[in-house]
């Protein structure tokens, strides 16, 4: 049990000094991607493999023995997803990718026993395909600010001694021991750390309406009801830090004046769950958390509460009601949480990022905080990076980075050489940027001016073979499913656009439709209920601002033009490039090709199925979506 | 708080309104709303009322306080785009077979489709009918026109305390089911129809099937058809023909008469029964001293709720039959036999403004000689419809008198329709038998539409708390302090629907607190113009009691108007097998209380030992913790105690639990 800010700064010496004795440390990723594609086999192999080899450090770090030799862990998630399972070296930074069980003989012979390194595990650019030795050579890794994610992948996420190692629970201590609640606000206040989670409200003065309120109950909850689809930022901090998320919370406890906390996670993350439910033990168990924090007054319990996946819950008013037991439906505002939130108590609610950003905050002072980022939106935001683009993963840079840098300097541009048409960011929630927009600094503001939001931090990157129109009706399908159903203009309003958008993909929309579709899209706005139905029309919206001639073409012309819209896909032979060879008339199972032998097929589209059995076996490309 | 808000140009001063709907339309100024309630937890969920105020963009007015200064639009450009959005989304999602609907003229949504002048849908029309649930003898759900708005899942949890109807599924496949997803005759409904009362747009009606089965006997030469009237409705029939909340009685029973019916009695007849019966059946229990305070049971909608989620408190409710079920029984059982008919062929309709008394009738225990006491239930508004079918301008009738030989009617049975009422009978009746206090004594605590009211009363030397209460979340509040001993009473008068009878499931829509107040108002105007007041000052009552009883009170009575009542199973459904196993079987109750009592840890111990293991929802013995039933017998056991309790008691020789 630690009893002072002094045992916590003994036992942070203790634990560094231990770790500075292992001459190498491997840390083997054990995020959710990783463990997927058989990370812990990896790190169970090398644990064996080096401990037949007698190198094997003690990885119990308050441990009274000798540290030296080489320590194996896991660690959280290192972001880069695209290349994993990935195996860090420490202190020298040399990292493998794509490592299987079967590799694990070949790197403990080469790297250990030998001190080389295995070239064909290198990452290699795919550009000039030349290998790169050290994870900071990268262009993935040496462009990002990593403020929330520093230790995610550098820690045991299960080793509590690691991130105090790290300087962890420091933050709390130093408020604990000379601070005072207002102090603690004004500090983020002036930091300009606004909320990740997706609206960006300055995250200081929602807290100082909470800490207005009488108590003496009050409520903290750590939104980590991640819905957005691509996005998992908060499942890796989740999972590779848990114990910051534990601090941040705790320090916007002292600062609103809560004793306790909810972390409201996904079920579908139980690997996060598990990890946070460790945390908390070993953060009780250890004195950091629970009653009289390192032997002060201050008490902060933590609760977990699984959400069942419902994307409305990520809504705060919906978020409480969940915990409360009720429906997940969100509730008019005001009263807002801060005033009157779980069980009637104010209650503030930030999203895991934040709550991340925190202890750095403290620790660092917000002027150092405001030296990153845009006067407007200061600090930095973690993205994760999905779709058609080369390096899918977690990166985290400064705000105000274009777009632009962060899809091709980082990400690598996209794949298969598709060219870039446009990115989703924000989720269902936001709106799609086309290549104009591409130089756009990314901030709450700018994002904002042209219809976007950063939302929580999804870019999903689409190439010129994506279609708009069937991308609006995928997110469209996506709140309508996640609708809650309460306010009229979310739940029917989505469900009219679905069917529009689903008319105008198979051909038969009309211009009046479209008429009617952004009207629907401009109401439904205007008229619902919460943030979720506010925001659902977004993508609707930005596609017919920024795409509106592809709309015109599904439905002035019946044509898709990214060729990606089934109903709309017309089957053509080139008569110039046709063989007559006769092998597609064979294949299609409809028996629209007709003609002879070595003469010029055609394709009745009154027949045609569309299935494209005849493209895929034509030899001489002579078959083409027109 | 108070201040001034604009609207529409217009300074209005408020003070202690709690949203700018309310500020709004004191100043005359109406803004349509769906979901809103005023007695109900806001929800901001339909949407048409959304106003535009400066700065703040656009808000609910029903979820948006008045804050001074504030400058709000009701009819902005934008506001009206946005309410006729909702109204056409929702048109477009509902059955609009208006023609044939129930609630046709008392709908808002065809009101409000009206007034924006939606005359052609843009959007597709809902394409697939879901069957109505019909399982219910009170209430009829049709989910093709439910419109979402939660008024009944509210109403249910909240006034009631029971939450029957909440909602499934998400997005456009969100719905309204009754609880666990089963019929509703199956869950716990008490078929008081207060959610009929909320809705707004005919997705929830009360079940109409009785009026073609009360035409049939009356065109059925065999049939004498017999009517009694309820209190309640002759102060809200009237409503229906542009009357307002005023005594229709004399119009009521010359309508009835002109319908066809044979004989046209007076509910309030059978109440005075119910009073003396009742009075004497508690000064009996107060000086046993026992199963106080004493309940009462006029209800059927409170009758079912304590059989549903208080079987502990069976012993404490009356015995007596309701007015309803007294008057049944004594058509039945003696005049039909003094007008030389068999029972069967008298057929006995009331008017009530109830829609538990269509299940009520239903009871087994209420029937004679194979046939049921009363026959038919009809709602007043199922009344009033069947005098527009008749063709009976109502408004033009002249005032027609109850039949003898039960013509009189006192205040004190008219007093049954309000709340308050029974218990003010009551005590009227004990006032007169034991203080002998003549003329009308009124109660004045037992008046008034507040949820809950409890007074004490010095009866001789005897001091007497009675209290009274409506709504059956009020209700559980009051129980939970009767049963923790915080509070003693003798006798609790409870009714299940808000302002007691006047504002049953049955009566006219525009069902709210005003138009309770108004009818609550008429009951007492009636009581004071009549000549008797109390139930011993029927004199036609007395004789009754002679001819077919030899008096009241007595053994016969007991038999013919007291009743019974039994433990209702929560959840139906079939047993499930736990653990299947060739040992002896062994049923734990998986049903609520139960549930709540530990019944899965009864399980998991069960689990260890070779035997098998079913659940089954209810053993209807929830009084008294966990039942597990082994050998036909049921016992009550906790997590800690069931193996020993099994052992001691399973009498079997097969040696499993040694």
């Amino acid at each position: 049990m630690l009893k002072s800010r002094e045992d916590l700064v003994n036992l942070q010496q203790k634990s560094k000094a231990a770790l500075a004795e292992q001459k190498m440390r491997i840390l083997v990723c054990a995020g959710t991607g990783c463990v997927a594609n058989g990370s812990l086999k990896v790190y169970e192999s090398l644990k064996k493999l080096i401990a037949e080899q007698g190198l094997l450090a003690e990885v119990d770090l308050v441990k009274e023995v000798s540290h030296e030799g080489i320590g194996v862990s896991i660690s959280g998630c290192h972001g880069f997803c695209q290349m994993g399972p990935l195996v860090r070296f420490e202190p020298s930074g040399l990292l493998y990718c794509k490592v299987q069980e079967d590799d694990c003989a070949e790197i403990v012979e080469t790297s250990i026993v030998n001190n080389g390194v295995v070239e064909r595990l290198l990452y290699s650019d795919p550009t000039t395909g030349e290998t790169v030795k050290t994870q900071d050579e990268i262009p993935f890794y040496n462009r990002q600010v990593r403020v929330t994610l520093k230790n995610c992948g550098r820690i045991d996420p299960d080793d509590i001694n690691d991130y105090i190692a790290h300087g962890g629970y420091q933050a709390i201590a130093k408020i604990l021991t000379g601070m005072k609640p207002d102090e603690v606000i004004k500090e983020v206040l002036d930091s300009g750390l606004r909320g990740r989670g997706g609206g960006g409200f300055p995250t200081g003065r929602k807290w100082s309406f909470a800490a207005a309120q009488p108590g003496p109950k009050k409520y903290i909850i750590c939104n980590g009801d991640e819905g957005d689809p691509g996005a998992f930022m908060d499942r890796s901090v989740m999972e590779g830090n848990p114990h910051l998320v534990l601090e941040g919370m705790m320090i916007a406890g002292f600062a609103i004046g809560a004793d306790e906390g909810y972390i409201y996670a996904r079920a579908e993350y139980p690997l996060a769950i598990k990890r946070m439910r460790k945390a908390i033990a070993d953060a009780e168990a250890l004195g950091v958390l629970g009653k009289g924090v390192l032997g002060t007054d201050f008490n902060f319990k933590i609760n977990i509460k699984e959400g069942a996946g419902a994307f409305v819950c990520g809504e705060e008013t919906a978020l409480i009601a969940s915990i409360e037991g009720e429906r997940g439906m969100p509730r008019p505002r005001p009263p807002f949480p801060a005033v009157k939130g779980l069980w009637a108590c104010p209650t503030i609610i930030n999203n895991v990022e934040t709550l991340a950003n925190l202890p750095a905050i403290i620790m660092n002072g917000a002027a150092w905080f405001r030296g990153f980022g845009t006067p407007g939106s200061a600090g930095t935001k973690t993205f994760a990076l999905a779709g058609q683009i080369q390096n899918t993963g977690l990166v985290e840079v400064p705000m105000g980075m274009t777009l632009r840098e962060i899809v091709f300097d980082i990400g690598g541009g996209l794949r298969e050489g598709k060219k870039y048409k446009s990115v989703q960011i924000g989720g269902p929630s936001g709106g799609c940027l086309t290549e104009e927009k591409l130089d756009l600094p990314l901030d709450y503001d700018e994002l904002m001016k042209v219809g976007a939001m950063i939302g929580s931090g999804g870019l999903v990157v689409m190439g010129d073979d994506t279609c708009m129109v069937e991308t609006a009706k995928f997110f469209m399908g996506f709140v309508q499913n996640e609708s809650c159903g309460k306010c009229v203009p979310c739940r029917e309003g989505t469900k009219q656009m679905l069917a529009m958008l689903t008319k105008i993909t198979e051909g038969k929309g009309t211009e009046a439709d479209l008429a009617l579709l952004e009207e629907l899209a401009q109401n439904v706005k205007d008229g619902s209920l919460c943030g979720l139905g506010k925001t659902a029309p977004n993508p609707v919206l930005t596609t017919l601002r920024y795409f509106r001639d592809e709309y015109l073409a599904h439905v002035r012309d019946k044509k898709c033009p990214a060729g990606a819209c089934q109903a709309l896909k017309e089957y053509y032979i080139d008569p110039e490039k046709c063989k007559g060879c006769t092998i597609c008339a064979r294949v299609c199972p409809a028996g629209a090709i007709t003609g002879d032998k070595k003469q010029p097929h055609v394709i009745n589209v009154d027949l045609c199925l569309k299935c494209g059995a005849c493209m895929e076996k034509c030899k001489f490309g002579s078959i083409v979506i027109r | 708080m108070s201040g001034k808000i604009t609207i529409n140009g217009q300074v209005i001063d408020f003070t202690d309104e709690t949203n700018i709907l309310a500020v709004a339309r004191k100043a005359g100024i109406d803004i349509p709303t769906l979901c809103y309630h005023p007695e109900l937890i806001i929800a901001g969920a339909c949407r048409l009322c959304v106003v535009e105020i400066e700065r703040m963009g656009m808000q609910a007015s029903c979820s948006t306080a008045p804050a001074d200064g504030m400058v709000v639009y009701t009819n902005s450009e934008r506001v009206n785009r946005v309410r006729k959005m909702v109204l056409e989304l929702l048109l477009a999602n509902h059955d609009r077979e208006c023609t044939t609907c129930d609630s046709s003229g008392a709908c808002k949504l065809q009101k409000y489709a009206n007034d924006y002048g939606i005359k052609r849908l843009r959007y597709p029309s809902r394409t697939v009918m879901a069957p109505l649930d019909t399982s219910s003898l009170s209430v009829v759900r049709d989910p093709n026109k439910c419109i979402l708005c939660g008024l009944c899942v509210r109403v249910c949890k909240e006034k009631q305390g029971i939450g029957v109807w909440d909602f499934k599924n998400r997005g456009s496949r969100t719905e309204i089911v009754a609880a666990m997803d089963q019929p509703l005759a199956e869950s716990a409904c008490i078929n008081c129809g207060q959610c009929i009362a909320v809705c707004p747009c005919g997705a929830l009606t009360s079940n109409s099937s009785a009026i073609e089965e009360v035409w049939a006997a009356i065109r059925d030469p065999k049939k004498t058809v017999v009517c009694q009237i309820a209190p309640a409705p002759r102060a809200a029939l009237g409503e229906e023909f542009g009357l307002g909340s005023v005594d229709v009685t004399g119009k009521l029973v010359a309508a009835l008469r002109k319908v066809g019916f044979d004989k046209v009695f007076d509910t309030a007849f059978a109440a005075d029964m119910t009073t003396i019966e009742e009075s004497n059946e508690f000064l009996g229990r107060l000086v046993k001293g026992e199963n106080l305070p004493l309940f009462t049971s006029c209800c059927p909608g409170w009758v079912k709720y304590a059989e549903e989620f208080h079987p502990e408190l069976l012993n404490n409710l009356s015995t007596c039959r309701s007015p309803q079920q007294m008057f049944g029984s004594l058509l039945k059982k003696k005049y039909a036999k003094e007008l030389g008919i068999a029972p069967q062929d008298m057929y006995v309709v009331s008017i009530m403004p109830c829609t538990a008394k269509k299940y009520e009738a239903k009871r087994p225990e209420f029937m004679t000689e194979g046939s049921y006491d009363v026959d038919a239930v009809l709602t007043t508004v199922e009344a009033a419809r069947m005098f527009r079918e008749a063709g009976i301008l109502f408004n033009a009738l002249e005032n027609s008198e109850f039949d003898q030989p039960m013509q009189q009617t006192t205040g004190s049975g008219v007093l049954f329709g309000a709340t308050g009422g029974v218990m003010e009978s009551v005590v009227r009746y004990v006032a007169g038998k034991l203080l002998n206090a003549e003329g009308r004594i009124d109660v004045e605590f037992t008046r008034g539409m507040e949820d809950t009211k409890i007074a004490s009363i010095n009866v001789g030397d005897n001091k007497l708390s009675l209290a009274v209460v409506n709504g059956l979340a009020a209700t559980e509040e009051l129980l939970k302090k009767i049963q923790s001993g915080e509070m003693t009473v003798h006798a609790v008068e409870v009714m299940a629907c808000p302002g007691g009878c006047v504002g049953g499931g049955g009566q006219p829509y525009q069902n709210d607190g005003e138009h309770r107040k108004a009818r609550a108002k008429e009951i007492y105007n009636i009581d004071s113009k009549l000549v008797l007041h109390k139930a011993q000052d029927n004199e036609d009552l007395d004789k009754i009691f002679e001819k077919y009883w030899g008096g009241c009170c007595n053994h016969d009575t007991h038999h013919d108007l007291h009743t019974h009542y039994y433990p209702k199973k929560r959840v139906a459904g079939n047993e499930i097998v736990i653990k299947d196993g060739d040992g002896p079987e062994i049923t734990v109750c998986l049903g609520e209380s139960c549930f709540k009592k530990g019944s899965l840890a009864v399980v998991e111990k069960l689990l260890e030992l070779p035997v098998k293991v079913k659940g089954v929802f209810c053993l209807e013995s929830c009084g008294n913790g966990v039942s597990v039933k082994v050998n036909g017998q049921i016992q009550n056991v906790k997590a800690e105690n069931v193996l020993e309790a099994i052992k001691a008691n399973c009498g079997c020789s097969c040696g499993t639990c040694s």
